[in-house]
Formats: C-alpha cells, sequence, structure tokens
C-alpha cells in the first residue's frame, strides 16, 4: 500500500538531476572547443590563416562533395535495384551491399595503395605485359584527393543504401500502382515517385555519410590531403599549440551543425512521407538478359571494390607474413584492444540505459534536452573530441599536481590527460548516441500498458523492471554493447592522440605500420579489425531483412 | 471477494473526482455495479471514461470521493490501495501483450504462484475457452488482431479476478469481427460469473455487452441505465442526441398531454413539470414516424439513405423542419416525392427550450 502525492511540493529528483549532470559532462569537450572561439586569435592562428586554411577548408568541401556525390549515386541505385527488382544474385546482394561498412577508410586506403603503387601488382603488371617503363605511361596518382574521394565513397555507401532501401521498402506499393494507372512506367515512378518520397530518408543517410567523410583522420593523413582532421592535428603536434587547434576544430564543428541540421530536419521531413499505412507484398521488376547483367553489374561494383578486393589482398597479406606478426606483440595489441572496446561498450550502455530510463520516467522537457546533448557527440570528430578532452583535462591534471606537490610535496603526474581515462571518456563521449538509440528504441518497444498490465496482474514496480523490461530489453542492450565494442575497436583519430605513451591497439598498429610502408606486415591488425566489424554489419542486415511491412 | 447474494454492491464509485495536476478530469462520478453485472462508460475520446476506469484499477489516485470493492474502500483522497493488491483483471486498448513470453506464458502471468499443475491446467482450460488450444506455444506476433484480443482477455481472467476492466477492448477491429467478439466476450464473462466494466465510443458495442450503460460527457456522467433507457428515456439533450438517431423538434406545450409542433398537435403523455405555453424541444426518433400511403399528413422526401432492410428518409415539414424516418425498403420514394405519414408515440421526451 503505496502514499500517493498529495500537493506539488517535490525534493529535486536525483535521477533527473543525475541526468543532467551527466549531460553537462558530456558536453565538455565541445562546450571546451567552443569557449576557444572567443578567444583573440594567436601567432599560430593568424599563420594558419594566412597559409594553409584556405587548403583545409577547399579540400573538405571538395572531399564532401564528391563523397556526396559517390556514395549518392552508390547507395541510391543498389537500393532501388534491390528493393523493386528482381535479377540473379539479388538476395545475397540485399545483405552483401552492407559489407564495406566494417571496412574503415584508412585500411581500405592503404590496401589499394599497396595494390595500385608503381610496385603494386597492377602497375607491374601492366609494365610487364606492355613492356612499359617508368614515366612512359600515365597512371592515376591514388595517393590523391581523388583517390580519398574514391576511398571514403566506397565505404560510406550504405549509409545511403540502408537508409533508402527502408524508405523504397517502407513506401506502401500503392503509391507505385497509383502511379502505373497514370501511365509511369518503371523509370519514371522511380525519378517522380519513389525518388521524391525517399527523399528524406536519402538525405538523412547522405548526411551521416558525410559526418563520417568529414571526420575522416586515416585516410586523408595518409593520401597527403590536407583537411580539418590532418589539420587540427598538424596544428597540435607540429606547432604545438592548442588554442590555435581547438579554433581549428571550432572551425570544423560549424560544418558538422550544418549536417546534424541537415540530418534532423529529413527526418522530420520522413515521418509526414508516409501516406498510406497498407503495404502488401512488393511485386518487383523481372530484369532480364542485358538488363538482369547490368544490375547484377551495377551491385557488384562497390560490392567488389569496397569490400572483396581489398579483403582478398588483406588475407593473401596477412597470410604471407602469419610468421613475423602472429607473435606475443599482437596478442598484446589483441587484448589491448578488446579491453578497451569492452570497457568502452559496457560504460557506454550502462550510461545509455540510465539516461534513457531518465527520460522516460521524467521526461520533462530539460531532461529530454540532457539527452539530445548527450547523443550529439556522434556527429564530432574523432579529432575535435580529443582536443576538447585533453585542453580541460591536461589543465585539472596540472591543478591537481601542483597543489599535490605545495602541499604533500608529491607530483601526481597526469592523472587524467596521460592515462585510459581521458580514452574511455572519450569514446563514451562519441559513442553514447549509438548505445543511446538502441536503448531508446528498446524501451520504446514497451509501451507503458504493459507496466499497467503487469502491475494489474499483481507485480509490484521493481519486479515489473526485472521482469518485463529487462528480458523485453536483452536483445537491444547487447546490440548495443557490439555496436559500440566495434566502433571503439575501429575509432583511429583520437585514440591516437589520447592513448598513454607506448599503449597501442589494433588500429594504431594498422596505421603506424602502413604508414611506415609496411603495408604486408599491418593486414593481420586490420583483418582482425574487419573480421570483428562483420558481425554487427550481419546483425543489421538480419533486422533489415525482418522488418520488411507486408512480408507477415 | 463478495457473495452473489451479498447485499453490498461489488463495486462502487461514490462521488469522485480525478485530477490531472490542476486540470479535473473527473467531476464528482458514481454508480455501482452487483455481482455479476457488465456495466459500461460510454463517450467520446477525452471524456474522462478511461480515466475513471484506471481509478478504479488503481492507477490514478482520486482526489475527492471513494472507490470500493464489496465495501471495502481501495481508493480515498491521499490513499490507494496498489493495482498489483487489487485483484482487478484488465484489458487494454492495445492488448499490451508480453512480447518475450509464449501465448501459454501470458495467460499464466498472473498465476505465477501457483502449482504447476494447477496453473497448467488453468491455462489450457482458458486456451480452450478462448479457442487458441493450438497456439500455446506460438508468440503474441504470430498471432492475428481478433486473437491478441483473446489472449489478452484469457491473461485478466486468469487469476479469477472479481473485477473485469476492459478499455476500449474492439476498437482496432472491423464491425464484423467486433460484434461477434463482442458476443463471444460478454459470453465468457457470464460463464465465469465476472463482474466487468467496459469503455468504449461505440454504441453498439455498448448495447452488444453491457446491462447498465452510463454516458459520460465532459468528466461527468450523463445518465446511467439500460440501452432500453437511454434510447427511450433520455435525461438529458447531449444523451438524447449522443445515443441513437432522432431530430429535436420544436414545439408549445397546450396542455398536460398535448403539444403543438410542425407535425400537427401531437398526443401522448410526459412529464407533469411541462404547463401551458412552454416552449419545448420533443424528441423524435426515426421509429417514431411511420409511412403511410393513407395518412392525410404528408412530407417532402428531402434525402434518403439505403440500408438493406429499411431506407432511412430525411423528410422536409411545410415548415422548414425536418424529421427522420425508418422505411421498409420496399417502399423506394424518389427524392422530391411527398409522402404520407403518421406518428407513432405514446410517450414524449422533451427538454425546455
Amino acid at each position: 500500500m503505496t502514499q500517493s502525492l498529495v500537493g506539488s511540493f517535490r525534493l529535486p529528483n536525483p535521477w533527473r538531476t543525475g541526468v543532467i549532470l551527466v549531460a553537462l559532462v558530456l558536453a565538455l569537450p565541445v562546450l571546451t572547443v567552443f569557449g576557444f572561439v572567443f578567444q583573440p586569435a594567436g601567432e599560430v592562428w593568424r599563420h594558419l590563416a594566412d597559409t594553409v586554411l584556405k587548403d583545409y577548408v577547399l579540400n573538405s568541401v571538395l572531399l564532401l562533395l564528391g563523397v556526396g556525390l559517390g556514395t549518392l549515386f552508390g547507395g541510391v541505385s543498389s537500393a532501388w535495384l534491390c528493393s523493386m527488382c528482381q535479377f540473379p544474385g539479388r538476395r545475397v546482394f540485399e545483405w552483401a551491399l552492407l559489407l564495406p561498412m566494417a571496412m574503415p577508410a584508412y585500411i581500405i586506403a592503404y590496401t589499394y595503395t599497396g595494390l595500385l603503387d608503381f610496385a603494386g601488382p597492377v602497375q607491374t603488371g601492366l609494365r610487364d605485359w606492355f613492356g612499359w617503363s617508368y614515366g612512359e605511361y600515365w597512371f592515376p596518382e591514388i595517393r590523391s584527393l581523388g583517390g580519398a574521394i574514391v576511398m571514403l565513397s566506397l565505404v560510406l555507401y550504405p549509409y545511403v543504401y540502408l537508409l533508402a532501401r527502408a524508405a523504397f521498402l517502407e513506401q506502401s506499393i500503392c503509391v507505385l500502382e497509383v502511379g502505373r494507372t497514370l501511365g509511369a512506367g518503371a523509370w519514371t515512378g522511380f525519378f517522380r515517385i519513389a525518388l521524391p518520397l525517399a527523399r528524406p530518408a536519402v538525405i538523412a543517410g547522405l548526411s551521416l555519410a558525410l559526418m563520417e567523410a568529414l571526420a575522416d583522420y586515416g585516410t586523408v593523413e595518409y593520401f597527403g590531403v590536407a583537411t580539418f582532421t590532418t589539420g587540427i592535428f598538424r596544428t597540435w603536434f607540429g606547432l604545438g599549440d592548442a588554442a590555435a587547434a581547438a579554433q581549428l576544430a571550432a572551425l570544423m564543428m560549424s560544418f558538422v551543425f550544418i549536417l546534424i541540421v541537415l540530418e534532423r530536419w529529413s527526418r522530420r521531413q520522413a515521418r509526414y512521407h508516409h501516406t498510406s499505412g497498407r503495404y502488401r507484398h512488393l511485386p518487383r521488376y523481372q530484369l532480364r538478359g542485358w538488363r538482369a547483367l547490368a544490375a547484377f553489374g551495377l551491385c557488384l561494383l562497390p560490392l567488389l571494390f569496397g569490400f572483396l578486393l581489398p579483403a582478398g589482398q588483406l588475407l593473401v597479406w596477412a597470410v604471407r607474413t602469419a610468421g613475423e606478426t602472429l607473435d606475443a606483440e599482437f596478442l598484446r595489441l589483441v587484448w589491448h584492444s578488446l579491453g578497451l572496446a569492452g570497457a568502452a561498450a559496457t560504460l557506454a550502455v550502462l550510461l545509455g540505459l540510465f539516461m534513457a530510463y531518465g527520460k522516460r520516467l521524467h521526461g520533462s522537457y530539460g531532461v529530454a534536452a540532457a539527452v539530445r546533448v548527450a547523443g550529439m557527440g556522434y556527429a564530432v570528430p574523432g579529432t575535435v573530441i580529443a582536443v576538447g578532452v585533453l585542453i580541460p583535462f591536461a589543465w585539472i591534471d596540472n591543478r591537481i599536481d601542483a597543489w599535490m606537490r605545495d602541499s604533500f610535496d608529491i607530483s601526481t603526474g597526469l592523472l587524467l590527460s596521460g592515462t585510459l581515462v581521458a580514452l574511455l571518456f572519450a569514446y563514451t563521449v562519441r559513442f553514447l548516441a549509438v548505445s543511446l538509440q538502441t536503448v531508446e528504441a528498446g524501451l520504446g518497444k514497451i509501451k507503458p500498458n504493459m507496466d499497467d498490465a503487469a502491475r494489474s496482474l499483481g507485480l509490484p514496480p521493481n519486479q515489473v523492471l526485472a521482469r518485463i523490461h529487462m528480458p523485453i530489453m536483452r536483445g537491444s542492450l547487447l546490440t548495443a554493447l557490439l555496436l559500440v565494442f566495434v566502433d571503439v575497436l575501429k575509432e583511429l583519430p583520437a585514440t591516437l592522440i589520447l592513448r598513454p605513451f607506448n599503449f597501442n591497439t589494433l588500429a594504431v598498429r594498422a596505421f603506424e605500420l602502413a604508414s611506415d610502408e609496411r603495408l604486408a606486415e599491418s593486414a593481420t591488425a586490420a583483418l582482425t579489425i574487419v573480421l570483428v566489424g562483420i558481425i554487427p554489419v550481419i546483425l543489421l542486415s538480419r533486422s533489415i531483412t525482418r522488418a520488411r511491412p507486408g512480408h507477415g | 471477494m463478495a457473495k452473489p447474494d451479498s447485499p453490498v454492491p461489488l463495486l462502487e464509485v461514490d462521488h469522485i473526482r480525478v485530477r490531472y495536476g490542476d486540470q479535473t478530469v473527473v467531476e464528482d462520478l458514481s454508480f455501482h455495479l452487483e455481482q455479476g453485472r457488465i456495466g459500461c462508460l460510454l463517450g467520446l475520446s477525452g471524456c474522462g471514461k478511461t480515466t475513471v476506469l484506471r481509478a478504479i484499477a488503481g492507477f490514478e489516485p482520486v482526489s475527492e470521493g471513494e472507490i470500493r470493492f464489496a465495501g471495502q474502500v481501495v481508493s480515498r483522497p491521499g490513499w490507494s490501495l496498489v493495482p498489483e493488491q487489487r485483484q482487478v483483471g484488465m484489458v487494454f486498448q492495445d492488448f499490451a501483450l508480453f512480447p518475450h513470453l509464449t501465448i501459454a506464458d501470458n495467460i499464466a502471468f498472473g498465476i505465477r504462484q501457483q502449482a504447476a499443475s494447477r496453473r497448467e491446467a488453468r491455462v489450457s482450460e482458458l486456451l480452450e475457452l478462448v479457442g487458441l488450444g493450438a497456439y500455446a506455444r506460438g508468440y503474441p506476433h504470430q498471432l492475428s488482431g481478433g486473437q491478441q484480443q483473446r489472449v489478452a482477455l484469457a491473461r485478466a481472467i486468469a487469476p479469477r479476478p472479481a473485477l473485469m476492466l476492459l478499455d476500449e477492448p474492439f476498437s482496432s477491429m472491423d464491425k464484423d469481427l467486433r460484434e461477434q467478439l463482442a458476443r463471444e466476450v460478454r459470453a465468457i464473462l457470464r460463464h465465469e460469473g465476472i463482474t466487468a466494466v467496459l469503455v468504449t465510443h461505440d454504441q453498439l458495442e455498448a448495447f452488444l455487452m453491457a446491462d447498465e450503460i452510463g454516458v459520460m460527457h465532459a468528466g461527468r456522467l450523463e445518465q446511467w441505465g439500460s440501452a432500453y433507457a437511454l434510447y427511450h428515456e433520455p435525461g438529458s439533450r447531449f444523451v438524447a442526441n449522443f445515443i441513437g438517431e432522432g431530430v429535436l423538434l420544436r414545439g408549445t406545450v397546450l396542455n398536460d398531454h398535448q403539444v403543438e409542433t410542425a407535425l400537427g398537435i401531437i398526443d401522448g403523455n410526459f412529464d407533469a413539470a411541462f404547463g401551458h405555453n412552454d416552449d419545448v424541444d420533443v424528441l423524435m426518433r426515426p421509429d417514431d414516424i411511420i409511412h403511410d400511403d393513407d395518412s392525410p399528413m404528408l412530407a417532402e422526401v428531402c434525402d434518403k439513405a439505403f440500408r438493406g432492410a429499411d431506407f432511412l428518409y430525411t423528410l422536409c415539414l411545410p415548415s422548414g423542419a425536418r424529421v427522420l424516418s425508418l422505411v421498409p425498403s420496399h417502399h423506394d420514394h424518389a427524392i422530391g416525392e411527398r409522402i404520407g405519414i403518421r406518428l407513432d408515440l405514446d410517450h414524449l421526451v422533451m427538454f425546455r427550450r
């Protein structure tokens, strides 16, 4: 028997306070970066502005434009073919087209460099075949802006594919049939009905791909293309100017905000684009002859160049170098990577659960806004987060150290910025959104009536959590754990900047070896990352084939 | 709880008021149900009917009045017995089946403390009762809407609650299924001897299911009574308009048994409170106006709707007033035609203007 609340006086709710506090702490890196906008420009910044800033902006914009076009074409065409047409191999392509998601851009970049540079098998083969020698023929330079655009497009098109495909499948077949009765054939139906209806989803996918492209560090650094991320890195380590790096990061964030606004806006639009709630089995266009062949080719290209070829090359390298690379050092790398990813994933899921429950229980405006802020990290590039973490942490470290030395004559050194604490914090900031989204989706499936039903059947509130919520959420929690785990495993720039001295992970090691032109030796680490990265891709493809309206 | 012949009603809702923050959603509402009866709260969405149900279940506290089960107070201002101790079964609009449990486990949820053998016997008995014996090992998402509804009912019945609450239980179904399920559910509740309160916005559903119906409007109970009483003796203009079809025709009281209207002078008995020269509205149901070719009284057909067994004609009177008439469908008259009518009324329902 409980006493119901009488009157409107309430103590400050610990849960609400906790949610808002967590959000504030997680917003610290971004707030720090923005704090430097109001600092007077220093010597280094003026130097940057006079010399390289123009290149950073121009290259970043060109990169975004190129990757935008590439992912748009690759993603939309393959999504349309797989959801609306029937041709040999469609069922395999449907999920296999997601595989390039498992391939980090920096890994595909140096794999192709190994394949296509002067000493690589392709050019060597051409020379042998035609009897050419150095300088007698033209071959496209992979280490260029164009090369970076192709690399990033190859691994980022699945974002567009995923959301466009979902949109095509969710479109009520009625609207397309209405189109046919009004005389619109397959092509007209695509350009005049299906594509405009799917536009919000396509734009949402595109903005996600562009956020990743903007955040990329490994590819552009490896190809020597000067963009924001490499610029921040160089300003920080090369010129040693934290303020200028932060100011550069703030400028970069203005690009990110445009993308965030674009993504949010298009997702809102998407809600109004459902015209009919009735779904039926999709009658696909049956393609035959050269049309079927063309469709097959169009779907094969991104899969072949985005996954099969580079993964195959990595495998060849890994097998060739297995004797040297599979040593105790490698096992330590695996242990570091898995431990770090596991710890970060657990932290992110626990915090995500806390935030999502806070929102469900106390869905006030303040709490909802706090949860939204905490989820913004997915859009913030790892380089920016790293800078935003390091500046305040170093400041705190110095304060503690100075105070301890004054009071007790003990030097504490770098308690936060030089340890895994900084790294774990950065991962949480960046990937909390991933777990938060998954947990919220899981919680959303539990309607409030479910709680009421359980209580009317004699279950006290605390047991509702254990017997109803947890079992229903188990799948979502595991998915969230896995997604964060893999994201952390693949993360490069923040890890590079924030890792403690001499602490290596698979991603860092692969990148370092590749940067030293030891491509073959880096393959073992790279392949491990790719293989683990395939697991969530499989989960994802399974969940989208299951959640298909009109298919029971 | 209560014995069948208990003098105390099984459910008493006694002048309750329910508030959400500063907003009063239910105001001064009372009714009671005897053991084994099926009651219904009928009203448009937002009238507060679901809130009353949730107050009875214990999900909402009352700020005034009392709710009693078999004479025992379960809700009063400042105190409320928690839902899990009320032994009330509830069926929700969206069924709220537990997606992670099988059909059998869903039904067994409320009787999980019982011994396994007893529990299994009860579950299979209920599965048979709702005609889903073959689906015990299946999961909720494999069932159709109607089947899910039956499982939700079986789950709520399993602990043999003294009182069952049903919140818009058939709203997500099409008309035929809704009628069939309403009959089935009524039969099952009768079979188990369960007292029930149903909430709906659909009067046919209310008529099919309930022994007693309360019409709610803006948080208040307008009238509580049988379907027959609500239709033939509506206590307010709202109930007269809300239940069934009909029009209110202007009239003037001539004496204690006659009213003058656009249809002439109508004879009938009515409330003695009405006196000479009172301006009133008289309720005319479509079945009060009979088509009769021999009648001297004529009215023009302004509109008609075919309903299978009969036509619902809208008739325009010379004064411009309109009335409705239900006519067997072999009397097919064109719009614009003038047809003979006569009145078949003995009790007049009137409201003061």
